[in-house]
């Protein structure tokens, strides 16, 4: 499983890293965790509000930061 | 007064008296003290803000759970122009969102093929007016001048908006912004999402979270400049040098405001205490809406979607679009149309 944050580097985009980087450690799972921080690429993405996370290609959340729970729920 | 004004007055003495008893019983300082009178008035505002802000922002949230940018670009895309201006401005205005998501937001308007100068009325207005703003004014400086703001507000991103089309924007943008441009992927349809009364409880529950974390301290900045302000600057001073009579204090507030970094809770508070010791309010119009619509940070990341010529043109724009605002309110109070 590939997981990635989309984020041009504001506080909340670092904090949804953490929690994502939580949920997969609670969970045990070996998923892969990527920080996208490129315009471009997130822009390829057709996302407009940041910070957003995105599981194997698809964008599950945007705008806001979910809690490590929400994200293990995401994530399962 | 009617029963509901009534009401409505005895609903917020609830704080006059707590400052009492925290001010009078539970520190036993004593009435008519001019520390225990800066101390009562800062915790008889904040408590007050702070109600009236928890409560404004849950409802508000509450009742636009469901509207997103998404939706907003997909409304405002293929819309007639002189309409797209005036309803980018108004979703600016009632729409939640974090000035780091302005570039983001900025080419994904751009590819879905809506006009720059569109975008930036959203960019320039949302900003400027929010629930915390209107909380904020309507308790410090009352409904007529929060209209005015809101007025202003609107008009400020509609006026801007097709002034950066009118110029013809585009030329100005950088390769990144411009492949966005060519880049048409059509915006995809956005979803209407379901809300359920959970959903939309969960929705407002997070974001009275994010924003109330974030403004808090600004409150208690601010009123307690404006409490210092209060008690310590004589009206003499503020008639003396930042009256309407001398013009160039309106354009030097302006320009004072554009790189300064406050949001709408820090800076009211302190505009309503100058207003209170003689400051016209044209000049504090214009000191509030330049403080809030622009920052230095906010420069910063339009630098990646604008060429440094385009960026000149938006801060000459924003300084002379405040100072005007400026000129005509302290040219209405002093013809005495205001009171």
């Amino acid at each position: 499983m590939k997981i990635q944050i989309l984020g041009t580097g504001c506080g909340k985009c670092d904090k949804l890293y953490q929690n994502a980087q939580q949920a997969i450690s609670e969970l045990g799972t070996d998923a892969e965790l990527e920080k996208v921080s490129d315009l471009s690429q997130i822009m390829a993405f057709g996302v407009m509000t940041t910070p957003a996370l995105v599981v194997d290609g698809q964008v599950k959340v945007t705008g806001k930061v979910p809690s490590a729970d929400d994200i293990k729920q995401i994530i399962q | 007064m009617s029963t509901a004004e009534t009401q409505h007055f005895s609903i917020l003495s609830v704080f006059t008296k707590l400052a009492d008893w925290i001010i009078y019983d539970l520190c036993g300082m004593t009435e008519g003290d001019r520390l225990a009178g800066s101390l009562h008035f800062f915790i008889e505002d904040t408590t007050k803000i702070f109600t009236l802000l928890i409560v404004m922002i849950y409802i508000i949230a509450w009742a636009r759970a469901a509207l997103n940018v998404e939706r907003v670009r997909e409304y405002l895309s293929g819309k007639h122009r002189v309409f797209g201006y005036v309803a980018a401005a108004a979703f600016g205005a009632i729409t939640p969102f974090c000035s780091c998501s302005s570039i983001p937001l900025f080419l994904g308007f751009t590819q879905a093929r809506i006009p720059i100068g569109i975008t930036m009325s959203f960019l320039i207005t949302s900003p400027i007016i929010n629930e915390v703003a209107i909380v904020l004014l309507g308790q410090q400086l009352g409904p007529e001048f929060t209209v005015c703001y809101v007025a202003v507000g609107i008009l400020a991103g509609v006026i801007g908006g097709a002034f950066i089309d009118l110029i013809g924007a585009g030329k100005y943008l950088t390769p990144l912004a411009a492949q966005a441009a060519n880049h048409t992927t059509a915006a995809q349809h956005a979803e209407r999402v379901k809300m359920t009364m959970r959903d939309r409880h969960e929705f407002a529950r997070d974001e009275l979270k994010t924003i109330f974390s974030r403004v808090w301290k600004w409150v208690v900045i601010g009123v307690g400049l404006g409490a210092a302000l209060h008690g310590f600057v004589p009206k003499s001073f503020v008639i003396k040098h930042l009256s309407a009579g001398q013009w160039w204090t309106v354009p030097s507030a302006t320009l004072l405001g554009i790189p300064l970094y406050s949001n709408a809770s820090g800076v009211i508070p302190v505009a309503k205490s100058l207003i209170d010791k003689g400051l016209p309010i044209g000049t504090a119009l214009a000191f509030m809406m330049s403080t809030v619509a622009a920052s230095f940070p906010e420069f910063m990341m339009l630098k990646q979607v604008m060429k440094p010529k385009l960026l000149l043109i938006f801060f000459l724009l924003l300084l002379t679009m405040f100072t005007a605002v400026g000129l005509i309110f302290n040219l209405i109070e002093s013809a005495g149309l205001l009171t």
